[in-house]
C-alpha cells in the first residue's frame, strides 16, 4: 500500500495507474450489468461492505478494539435517513442534509458505545459491544409503543431515492448518450464515496493519530507512557468507525427503498468482521478485497452452483442455497488456516508472525 | 453479440419503466418478447419466479411455497397452455431470499433480469414489501402467496397483489372470534415483535376491545424464542379467559405445553402462521381444544384442494401453510395470460386485476389494491392432536360451516418426509 | 408472592441450562482465550441427534421405559459431539494457535456455519419434535409449579458443576488444566502435555454440550437446526457475566442470567407502566452485563488467577 501511493518517486506512473483504475471502476457497472442489473446491486452491496468493513477496520484494525456490533451504527444511519426522507413523518429532507447529519447521530452512539467500555480488554469488549448491537436493534424493532417513532417490526417503507434538484438516483435516464440505469447510477456515487473513504483511512494510519492507534493495538500501557491519551484516542476511533458505519446506512436506506430492524441482526455484525478479518485485519487494501470476496462469494455460487451441478450430475443433488453457505463456512476455514492473519496482511502482521511468536 | 442485446433490452426495459412511469406501458416490451423467436419454434419459453426463504430457520416454510408454485408450473406445462396461438412452455425459476430484505432485492433483480414475466412470493412481508419496488419498476406483476403485512398493497404500486386474507381481516376474525364465541372478557395478547406477528396481534386487540374486552397483558417473545414461561406465569397472575398468541407455530407448540405445565386453564389462539400441523406436532398432549385461525377455507372445503392436496403429498410430503395459496398464484398468473392472450406483463396486467380465476383455495378475484376479495379466515380447533375446522368468518361466501365436519384439514400425526426433490 | 416463586423456578430452569452451555465456553476459554463461537451448534447436534436416536426407539416399539431411552440418546449423542468438538480442535483451532487472535475467531464461526448447514442437509429444514414419552407431571407448591423435567434439569446442572470442580481441583488432568491455563509455556516445560489438556477441554465441553442439548429438547419438546445460535450467544454472555474462564463464574453467570430475564420479562413492565415490556427481555439481560463489566471488566468472579481452569 506504502509504495503504491509514493508518488513522490515516480508521478508519471502513478498518474497513469490512476487513469487505468479509473477507467476501470468506470467499466465496472457495465460489465456487470451484461450479466443482468442484479450484478450490479451485488457490487453495489460489496461497495456498502467496503465502506463498512473499511469503517470496521479503524476500530478492530488500527486501534485493536473487538467490535462485535459495528452494524449498529449501520442501523443508527439507516433510520435517520429513513426517518427523514419517508411519508412515515412526511419529512422529505434532501440528502446532502441527512447523509451528514446519519453519520453524526452515529458517531454520537460511538462515543456512547465507547466512553463506558475503555477500561475493558478484549473478549470482554466483545461481549459488550455485541450487547450494543442487539440493544439498539431491539429498540428499533420496539420503538413504535407507546409513541410511534421506527414504526417497529412493520419497517419503514417508501423512503425516497438519492435526488439532486429533478437528477434522481433512483430513475434509469440516458446521459451524454450513454443509459444508465437505476443501479448503475447509485454505483458511480458509491465509487466516489467509498474512494474518499479508502483516501481518508490512508491519510489517517500514517498520520499521528493512525500511529497512536497501533500504539494501543499493541501495547496500552506503553502507549500511555509515551503520552498517548489513550481514552481520548479510543473514543476517536468509535467516533470514526461509526461515522463511517453512518454514512453506508443512509445510502442502505435510499437504495433499498425499504429499512427494518431485520437487515441489522447480529450476523451481519459478524459478517462485516469477517471481511475485515479474512482480507487483512490493518490493512485497508486487504480489508477491501475481503469485502468484495465476501459479498460476491456467495452470490457467484448462487449464480453457479445450480448449472454446475446439473452439468455434472444431470440433476439437483442438494439445494443450491445448502451448498452455498456450506462452501462459504469451509472457505473461511481454509482461508484463515492457511493466511492466519488474512488474504493480505498489512506489513506489521506479517513481521510479527514470521518473527517471535508472542 | 448477446450481451450487447441483453444489456441492451434490460436497459430499454428499465429506461421504459421510469420513463413512461405506470401510464402507458404498451409499448414498452420487458417481457421476453416472445413473437419474435415465434416463427422458428413451435414453442415458446416463458419464465416465472418465485422467491422465499429456503435457507434460514423458517426454510421449511419457504420450500413449501417453493414446491406449490413448482407443481402449478409443472400441472400447466403437462396440460398445455396456448397463448395468442402458440404453445407455452412454463419454466420455473425458484429462489432463496434468505428471508432477508438485502438479499430479496437482490434475487428480485435477478429475477428482472432472466426477464421472467410473473413473480409468485415472496413468503414474508419484509422481503415482499422492499422487491415489490423492483418489479414494479420493471412492470413485472407480483403475487405473494403468504405476505399478510397491509402495507405491501397500500404502496400505490400497480403490480402488487395478495392471494391470502391479510392481517387486519385475520386479527380481526380472531378478536371477534374470542369474544362471541369464546365469551372472553379478559384476554391476554403475545406477539413475537415481527411484522406478521405484531400485525396480526394489534388487529386481535383492536377487534376485541371494540367488542368490549378486556386486555389484561400486552407481551412480546422473539421468533427464536423456545422458553415463555416468565410472560406466561405473568399472565397467568393476570387470569385471562383466552391467550391470543402473534406468531409462528415453532414458538405456539413449546407455548401451548408451558401453559399447561403452568396450569394455565386459559384458552389459546393464534393465526395461521402457528396454524399448522407443525403446530399440533410440537405441542402435542397439550392442544386440546385450543383454537387458531388460517386465511382461507379449509383444504377439505376448498374448491378444487383434495386432489391438489394428494397429488402435492405424494411429491413433496406434506403441505405445511401456504403452498396451495402458491399454487394459485402461480395459477392466476398463468389465467390472466390466457385471459389477456398475451405473455407480456403490460398486457396481462390489467386482466390480473380483474381476474376470476377458480384457485384451489378459492375464488381468486382482486380488488383495487391488490388485496384479495374472498378474504375468508377459517377457525379451528384441536381434536384428539388434529385440527378440526370450526367456523368460517369473513368474505363474501361467509357461511357457517356445519360443526361435523370431522375432516382433519391435514394429516397431522403422519410422519413427514422433508421436502427433497 | 406464588407468581414471583414460580418465577424464580422459571429462571432457574432456564438458567442452569445456560450454565451447563457456558462450561463448555468457560472451560476453552480459560485454557486458550478462543471464544469457540461452534459451541452452540455442538448441543444443536446432541440435541439432535439424541432426537433422532429416540425417536427411532419409540418408532421400534421395543416398550422400553422412557427414561432409558433417553439415556440410550444421550450415550449416542455424546461420543459424536466429543467426535465432532475434538476434531474441530485439531483442524480448526489447533493450526492457529500462534495466529492473530481473530483468527481462530473467524474459523470458529466458520465451523459453525458448516455444523448449521450440515445439520440442515441431514435432518432437514422442519422442526424435530420430542416423542411425547415423558408427560410433564406439574408438582405444586406454594402455588407455583415444577415439573419433573425442571427438576432433572437443576439438579443435573449442579451435579455436572460439582463433578467438574472435583475434577479441576482434584485430578492430575486438572492439575495440568490449571496449569496449562496459567502459562502454555511454562505448562510445557513441566511435562504437561499441552495438546492432550486443550483436547481435554474441548472433550469435557462438548460432553456437556451433548447434556444440554438432552435436557434442552426434552424440555422444549422441539429441535431445530437453528437452535444452537441463540443458545450459545445466551451461554456466552452467561460466562462472560460470571468472568469467562471461572468456572463457578459460568455456573453463576447462566443462573443469574437466567433468573434476570425471567424477573425483567416478568415485573420491569409493570414497574415502568408497561413502557419497558417483555419486549426488552433481552435488553434487561445485556443491560445487566454492561453494567457489571463497567464496574468489574472481567466479570462477577473474574481475575482470580488461581482458580482459573
Amino acid at each position: 500500500m506504502h509504495s503504491m501511493f509514493n508518488s513522490k518517486k515516480n508521478p508519471a506512473l502513478v498518474w497513469a495507474g490512476v487513469v487505468v483504475i479509473g477507467l476501470a471502476l468506470a467499466l465496472v457497472p457495465f460489465v456487470a450489468a451484461m450479466g443482468g442489473q442484479a450484478w450490479v446491486r451485488v457490487v453495489n452491496f460489496a461497495l456498502l461492505y467496503i465502506m463498512l468493513s473499511l469503517g470496521l477496520n479503524i476500530v478492530v484494525g488500527f486501534a485493536g478494539l473487538l467490535d462485535l456490533g459495528y452494524i449498529a451504527f449501520y442501523a443508527v444511519g439507516a433510520y435517520v435517513y429513513a426517518l427523514l426522507a419517508s411519508p412515515h413523518f412526511g419529512m422529505h429532507l434532501p440528502f446532502w442534509l441527512i447523509l451528514p447529519l446519519g453519520a453524526l447521530v452515529a458517531c454520537f452512539f460511538g462515543v456512547l458505545l465507547g466512553a463506558p467500555t475503555l477500561k475493558l480488554r478484549g473478549d470482554y469488549l466483545a461481549i459488550v459491544t455485541l450487547g450494543f448491537g442487539e440493544i439498539v436493534r431491539i429498540f428499533l424493532n420496539n420503538l413504535n409503543t407507546p409513541i410511534n417513532i421506527t414504526n417497529g417490526p412493520q419497517g419503514i417503507t417508501l423512503i425516497d431515492p438519492l435526488t439532486l434538484g429533478s437528477f434522481s438516483f433512483g430513475k434509469a435516464e440516458t446521459i451524454l448518450g450513454i443509459e444508465f440505469s437505476g443501479p448503475q447510477k447509485y454505483y458511480f456515487l458509491l465509487v466516489v464515496l467509498c474512494l474518499l473513504i479508502v483516501a481518508l483511512n490512508i491519510r489517517l494510519q500514517n498520520s499521528r493519530i493512525g500511529r497512536a492507534w497501533e500504539a494501543i493495538r499493541e501495547d496500552e500501557i506503553a502507549a500511555r507512557a509515551m503520552g498517548i491519551n489513550t481514552r481520548n484516542v479510543k473514543l476517536l476511533a468509535f467516533a470514526m468507525g461509526a461515522s463511517f458505519g453512518g454514512v453506508a446506512g443512509g445510502l442502505f436506506s435510499a437504495i433499498q427503498g425499504f429499512v427494518s430492524p431485520e437487515s441489522f441482526g447480529l450476523l451481519e455484525s459478524i459478517m462485516v468482521l469477517a471481511m475485515v478479518v479474512l482480507g487483512g485485519m490493518g490493512n485497508i487494501g486487504g480489508v477491501i478485497l475481503g469485502a468484495i470476496l465476501l459479498t460476491m462469494l456467495p452470490e457467484a455460487l448462487r449464480f453457479s452452483i445450480e448449472p454446475l451441478q446439473k452439468a455434472i450430475f444431470g440433476r439437483m443433488i442438494v439445494d443450491p442455497e445448502t451448498i452455498r453457505m456450506l462452501i462459504f463456512g469451509l472457505a473461511l476455514i481454509l482461508v484463515m488456516l492457511f493466511r492466519p492473519a488474512g488474504l493480505w496482511p498489512s506489513a506489521v502482521r506479517k513481521r510479527e508472525l514470521s518473527g517471535a511468536q508472542s | 453479440m448477446k450481451h450487447v442485446r441483453t444489456l441492451g433490452l434490460t436497459l430499454v426495459a428499465v429506461a421504459l419503466a421510469g420513463v413512461y412511469g405506470c401510464g402507458k406501458k404498451e409499448e414498452a416490451k420487458p417481457a421476453p418478447a416472445p413473437k419474435a423467436e415465434a416463427p422458428a419454434k413451435p414453442e415458446v419459453v416463458v419464465k416465472l419466479g418465485h422467491v422465499g426463504p429456503l435457507t434460514g430457520p423458517i426454510a421449511h416454510l419457504g420450500k413449501d411455497n417453493e414446491n406449490g408454485a413448482r407443481m402449478a408450473v409443472e400441472d400447466a406445462n403437462a396440460k398445455g397452455t396456448e397463448i395468442d396461438g402458440k404453445k407455452i412452455k412454463f419454466e420455473f425459476l425458484g429462489e432463496d431470499d434468505q428471508a432477508d430484505p438485502k438479499t430479496g432485492t437482490v434475487v428480485a433483480q435477478k429475477l428482472v433480469d432472466a426477464k421472467v414475466v410473473g413473480v409468485v412470493g415472496h413468503l414474508n412481508s419484509g422481503t415482499t414489501i422492499p422487491a415489490s419496488k423492483i418489479y414494479t419498476d420493471a412492470g413485472i406483476p407480483q403475487i405473494s402467496p403468504s405476505a399478510t403485512n397491509p402495507k405491501y398493497t397500500q404502496q400505490g404500486f400497480k403490480t402488487t397483489f395478495r392471494v391470502i386474507a391479510n392481517d387486519v381481516q385475520q386479527g380481526s376474525a380472531l378478536g371477534e372470534f374470542s369474544v362471541k364465541e369464546l365469551k372472553a372478557k379478559k384476554i391476554a395478547i403475545i406477539d413475537d415483535k415481527t411484522a406478521y406477528g405484531e400485525g396480526l396481534a394489534n388487529e386481535t386487540q383492536k377487534a376485541a376491545e371494540a367488542l368490549g374486552a378486556k386486555i389484561v397483558a400486552r407481551e412480546y417473545t422473539t421468533d427464536k424464542a423456545t422458553d415463555f414461561k416468565a410472560i406466561l406465569t405473568k399472565i397467568k397472575g393476570k387470569q385471562p379467559d383466552v391467550i391470543m398468541y402473534g406468531g409462528m407455530d415453532a414458538q405456539a407448540g413449546p407455548m401451548v405445553k408451558q401453559m399447561k405445565e403452568l396450569g394455565i386453564k386459559a384458552k389459546f389462539i393464534s393465526g395461521d402462521g402457528a396454524c399448522t400441523a407443525e403446530w399440533t406436532k410440537l405441542s402435542a398432549g397439550a392442544n386440546e381444544s385450543h383454537y387458531c385461525s388460517q386465511a382461507g377455507l379449509p383444504i377439505d372445503k376448498m374448491p378444487n384442494a383434495k386432489d391438489f392436496q394428494e397429488r402435492f403429498t405424494k411429491k413433496y410430503g406434506q403441505i405445511q401453510v401456504y403452498a396451495p395459496y402458491a399454487y394459485d398464484a402461480t395459477m392466476a398468473l398463468i389465467a390472466a395470460m390466457k385471459k389477456a392472450n398475451s405473455t407480456d406483463p403490460a398486457k396481462y396486467l390489467p386482466a390480473l386485476a380483474t381476474l376470476s380465476h377458480d384457485g384451489v383455495t378459492a375464488k381468486v378475484e382482486f380488488d383495487e389494491k391488490g388485496d384479495t376479495k374472498h378474504g375468508l379466515i377459517t377457525i379451528y380447533d384441536v381434536k384428539e392432536g388434529k385440527l378440526n375446522a370450526l367456523s368460517i368468518v369473513g368474505g363474501a361466501a361467509a357461511a357457517p360451516a356445519p360443526a361435523a365436519a370431522p375432516a382433519a384439514a391435514a394429516p397431522a400425526a403422519a410422519p413427514k418426509a422433508e421436502p427433497k426433490k | 408472592m406464588e407468581i414471583f416463586l414460580q418465577q424464580i423456578i422459571n429462571g432457574l430452569t432456564l438458567g442452569s441450562v445456560y450454565a451447563l452451555v457456558a462450561l463448555g465456553y468457560t472451560m476453552v476459554y480459560g485454557i486458550i482465550g478462543l471464544i469457540n463461537f461452534a459451541h452452540g451448534e455442538v448441543v444443536m447436534v446432541g440435541a439432535m441427534i439424541a432426537l433422532s436416536v429416540v425417536q427411532a426407539l419409540i418408532g421400534a416399539q421395543l416398550g422400553l421405559p422412557p427414561g432409558l431411552v433417553i439415556l440410550v440418546g444421550l450415550a449416542v449423542a455424546m461420543p459424536i459431539c466429543m467426535g465432532i468438538a475434538y476434531t474441530a480442535e485439531r483442524v480448526a483451532y489447533r493450526p492457529l494457535r500462534s495466529a492473530p487472535r481473530l483468527a481462530p475467531l473467524i474459523t470458529a464461526i466458520g465451523v459453525s456455519i458448516v455444523l448449521q448447514n450440515l445439520a440442515m442437509i441431514i435432518w432437514g429444514r422442519n422442526y424435530l419434535n420430542f416423542p411425547d414419552i415423558i408427560k410433564p407431571s406439574p408438582i405444586e407448591f406454594g402455588g407455583a409449579f415444577i415439573t419433573d423435567v425442571q427438576i432433572l434439569i437443576i439438579g443435573v446442572a449442579a451435579l455436572i458443576m460439582a463433578g467438574l470442580l472435583l475434577v479441576v481441583h482434584k485430578t492430575r488432568l486438572g492439575m495440568a488444566m490449571r496449569a496449562t491455563a496459567q502459562n502454555q509455556q511454562v505448562a510445557g516445560l513441566m511435562g504437561i502435555d499441552i495438546n492432550t489438556v486443550i483436547s481435554a477441554a474441548f472433550l469435557i465441553g462438548a460432553a456437556l454440550a451433548a447434556v444440554a442439548g438432552v435436557l434442552v429438547t426434552l424440555y422444549y419438546g422441539i429441535a431445530h437446526y437453528h437452535m444452537g445460535f441463540i443458545l450459545g450467544l445466551k451461554a456466552f454472555t452467561a460466562a462472560v457475566l460470571g468472568g469467562i474462564g471461572n468456572l463457578g463464574g459460568a455456573m453463576l453467570g447462566g443462573v443469574l442470567l437466567g433468573i434476570i430475564e425471567a424477573l425483567g420479562a416478568g415485573y420491569i413492565g409493570d414497574l415502568t407502566g408497561g413502557f419497558l415490556g417483555s419486549h426488552y427481555q433481552d435488553v434487561f439481560a445485556f443491560a445487566v452485563l454492561i453494567i457489571v463489566l463497567v464496574f468489574r471488566p472481567s466479570g462477577l468472579l473474574g481475575e482470580r488467577v488461581g482458580d482459573r481452569a
